[in-house]
This record gives C-alpha cells, structure tokens and sequence, in this order.
C-alpha cells in the first residue's frame, strides 16, 4: 500500500476516534511529535520532583512529611509511566534523558521558579498541578493509546495531589498573620506561570494545527487556560486569597472570567533558559544521573556475570 | 534519596523504604507520646526535642556521601530493625506488638531490597566493589551501637521486649558476614566500636539534619500546619 493511501486510512481512524497502537501504521510526523510532546511530558513530571523535594526535609508535620514524600514519588512514577509510553515510540528512556541534558527536550517551564516557603507547596500543589489535571484531563482522549492510558493513570492520583496543596494553602490562609501573608504571596508568584503552562495564545501555537487533527491535542491552550481560571477562581476565594489579577471579571455573556494579559516576554524568556532555576533543576538532573552512572554499571555487570553462569 | 536516585525505579525504591520508616516513626513516637501522657503529640516530639534528647543511633545519621552508604547503612539498620520487630510482635502489649507486626513485613522487604544491592555492588564492577567496601570499612564503627546494653535494655530483656546484646551481635555478625561473601567483600577490620547515643551523645551530622527538619516549627512556634 503507497504512503498516500496510508496516510488516509491512518487520518480516518483518527477520525472515527480510534485509539493508534504501537505496531499499528503511523505517519513519521504524528511519531515525531508524539516523541516531543511525550517526553517534553515525562521530563517535566521528574524535573518537577526537585522544587517540591527541596522541602521534603523541611516538612512541617509528620504527616506533612509523609504525604509530600509521597506525592514526589508519583511524580517519578508518572515520569516513569510517560517514558516507557513514549519508548513504544522506538526511542529509549536513555536518547530522551540524553536529548534532556544537552537542552534539545524542554520539560515545563513552571519548574524553573523557585519554591521558596512553605506555602509554596500549596501553591504548586493546587495551581500547577490544578493546570496539569485540567491538560491531563483532556489528553485522556489523545489518539495514542499508551499516551492516553497513561493519562487515565495518572489523572487519579493528580487529583490528590491537587488536594493536597489545596489543603497545605487552606491551612495557612486561615493561619497566623505570618502564615496568610505566605500563603497570598505563594499565589502572587504562582499564579501567572500557572497560566503560562497551557502554552501561547492560540493564534501563537504553531504546532497546534496538525495536533489537533490527529487528535493529540483535543482542546487548544486557550479553552484550558480558561476552563482551569474559570474553577480556580472561587477555590481562591474560599479561602480568602486574592488572585493577583486586577482585570480578572466575571463575565455574565460569556459565562466565564475575563483576566489580564500575560507576560509573554516572561514565558519566552523562562522557556529560553532565563528562568531563576533553569540552570539548576538541569544541574541537578545531570549530577543525580551521572553520580548514578556507576550504580547502573555495576547492576548491569553483575547482571551480565549471572547470566552466563 | 528522592530526585537524586541513581535511575527512577530505584529512586522510587528508595521512596518507598524512606516512607515505610516513616511510618513506623510515627506510629511509635504517637504511641510513646500517648504513654508520657504529658500532652505532647509525635510531632512535639520530633519537632521540638533538642538534639542532646534524641537516642537515635550514630549509625542512621550518617550521611549518603554515595550511593553505597545509603545500601549499607539502611541495610544495617534493616537488619536491626528486623530483629527488634520480630521480638516486639510478639509481646503482650497489642499496640506494639500490632506495629511491630506490620512493620516486620516491610522491613522483611528492606532487608531483602538492599540485600541484593549490596550482592550487585559488591559483585559489580571494581568501582562499586570498591565503594561498597568503603562504606562498610566507614560505617562499621557505628555498629557496636546496635547491641550495646544498658540499664533500659536490661529490663526490657527482662519482660520480653528485647534480646540479649550478645544474641543481637551474633545475628548481626552472622547475616552480615554471609552477606559480605556473597557480595566478595571482606568484613571490616576491627575498629573501636563507638557509643553515646544512648546518652543522647550524637555526631555532628545530628544537628544540621535537625535544624533543617525543626526549622518551621522553631520559626513559628504558633502555627498549625
């Protein structure tokens, strides 16, 4: 069968919404972005373990302590599940790592903000994984089948996640003087790269377009960012904090909120490597893997020895 | 351990280990706390004794200077551990024999865990050979700790909730030694063994992890979390 009469059958079970598999036919672009957007995805689940890491010693309860822990190593869990769906792309959990350090993968941007009090847990909890659900949610229904039964995976235990921020910021908004004031600055910071994590404008988004058709994406950055502002709002409000956003309004018409305009210089700056962790957070990465190199070495020699024995 | 493992799997591994102590830290210090009956919770405990009141073996502060201390430190104490809970399930207090119980089938998991990292290490290549000896010759001073006795152990040997020094050195000596063969490593030369944290005498590294873990509930003595 020619390439062409492929590329069709291929495009009208995408759009009878059937889920593509492995071995099945696929156009080398739908891999190629698939590989991009998969382990852009999987980096950013284990990039994301170190600004919440960071305060695993610091927790401030037991059970805090527990339940952060915990939730850290879903994240490598997720990481986990991401990369082995992307490597039924024919590409190995080493090239992505590899791709990773040498700055060719991107992983998601919000990472690269500093978590620096408590109330940051909260906050990333409740807005960054309150963004990803809401993306998650929606690639639930990706055409790629790994992709999409990661997601289904995944989608529970972000909603704990979410809970447990929720819970960490609700906890200290109706705290001390001291402990409010943290928790309203932890929105401050956080707020708009929260936004920014559903990605440019629409009308920006280049690769959009054929996502879209092949039904990767299902729904464009904008109407996420606006279904994830339109439920965040009254959590906010709930607790007695205030959305950094003066233009942020009820819009009757619409049936949804009206918000400011977002620092793209910001978003593109973070994303070139300006953020005040970039560095950091791929230091650290590099550093965990290569102080880990010998560690692998030796469990694939013994390995190795056992197997010839 | 968390983020910094030397692949994911055993990032999560490690995890999973750090949670289990947790765990049992919580459910004994809550139980400890409840039979002082002096209105503390565990994590008065935790979060507002100084460092002279913390009994914590020298062995478990230790720091992880490489992937082969966290194994052979954590693998001590699994061994530890192991012997403790199986004495403390069966004793006549049901709260403690009940964690006790629980937490021997996840210690059962550790030691079987960090077991076979020591065999890998040990077995590996030279370099981790080399390493995993290194831990063990650094470490091995921190192990007369664990069957040290005094006038508490006596009496706890005395009612059932313990055994004997001389009964723990040999359990000890005896897994390790067989542990140590298969891996091809050799046991440590005979060092001073060193003692005081049952006196609340502690390395340096007590402190820092201390104030890192302490620093909130210090800093805002008035908050609820």
């Amino acid at each position: 069968m020619g390439a062409e009469k492929l590329e069709v059958l291929f495009q009208e079970r995408i759009d009878a919404n059937e889920k593509i598999e492995p071995r099945d036919y696929m156009p080398e672009e739908y891999r190629q972005h698939l590989i991009r957007q998969m382990s852009q995805h999987a980096h950013s689940e284990v990039i994301g373990m170190q600004p919440e890491g960071n305060w695993i010693t610091r927790a401030p309860s037991l059970r805090a302590k527990k339940i952060l822990l915990a939730k850290v190593q879903d994240e490598a869990g997720h990481g986990l599940y991401i990369y082995s769906a992307t490597e039924t792309l024919g590409v190995t959990r080493d090239e992505l790592i590899s791709r990773l350090h040498q700055g060719k993968a991107k992983y998601a941007s919000i990472f690269n903000y500093p978590a620096l009090t408590w109330a940051d847990m909260g906050a990333i909890g409740w807005l960054v994984d309150g963004a990803a659900i809401t993306n998650q949610v929606s690639l639930q229904k990706t055409s790629y089948g790994p992709y999409s039964r990661s997601m289904v995976k995944i989608c529970k235990e972000e909603s704990f996640h979410q809970r447990q921020g929720y819970e960490i910021i609700a906890a200290m908004a109706k705290g001390t003087s001291e402990q409010k004031e943290m928790a309203q600055d932890a929105l401050n910071r956080f707020w708009w790269p929260s936004l920014m994590m559903f990605g440019p404008h629409d009308s920006d988004s280049p690769r959009t377009g054929n996502a879209m058709k092949w039904k990767i994406k299902r729904e464009s950055n904008d109407v996420l960012r606006q279904r994830f502002i339109d439920k965040t709002v009254s959590q906010a409000e709930l607790i007695g904090l205030t959305i950094p956003d003066p233009d942020l309004k009820w819009n009757e018409e619409r049936g949804s909120y009206d918000f400011g305009e977002i620092d793209w210089d910001e978003f593109w700056s973070v994303v070139k490597g300006g953020g005040p962790c970039n560095l950091k957070r791929l230091n650290h990465h590099k550093k965990a893997h290569n102080d880990g190199a010998w560690v692998r070495k030796a469990a694939a020699a013994y390995a190795k020895k056992h197997l010839n024995k | 351990m968390c983020s910094k493992g030397p692949f994911l799997e055993e990032d999560i591994a490690q995890t999973n280990l750090g949670l289990d102590l947790l765990g049992q830290a919580e459910a004994l210090l809550t139980y400890a706390a409840k039979l002082e009956d002096k209105g503390r919770t565990a994590d008065d405990l935790v979060y507002k004794r100084p460092e002279r009141d913390f009994y914590n073996f020298m062995l478990t502060e230790q720091p992880n200077t490489d992937f082969a201390f966290a194994v052979v430190r954590q693998y001590i104490m699994a061994l530890y551990l192991d012997k403790v809970y199986e004495t403390l399930s069966k004793v006549d207090d049901e709260t403690l024999s009940g964690i006790a119980s629980k937490a021997l089938k996840e210690i059962d998991y550790h030691k079987s865990h960090l077991g076979m990292w020591v065999t890998r290490l040990g077995d590996g290549t030279q370099e981790s050979h080399e390493r995993v000896q290194t831990a063990f010759n650094e470490l091995w001073m921190f192990v007369g700790e664990l069957y040290e006795e005094d006038e508490l152990d006596l009496k706890m040997q005395h009612s059932g909730y313990a055994i004997s020094g001389d009964e723990m050195k040999s359990y000890l000596f005896s897994e390790i030694s067989s542990s140590l063969a298969k891996a091809t490593l050799s046991i440590p030369e005979s060092v001073y063994m060193t003692t005081g944290s049952k006196k609340g005498i502690h390395t340096e590294y007590l402190g820092y992890l201390l104030t890192e873990m302490q620093y909130l509930q210090r800093a805002y003595p008035d908050a609820n979390w």
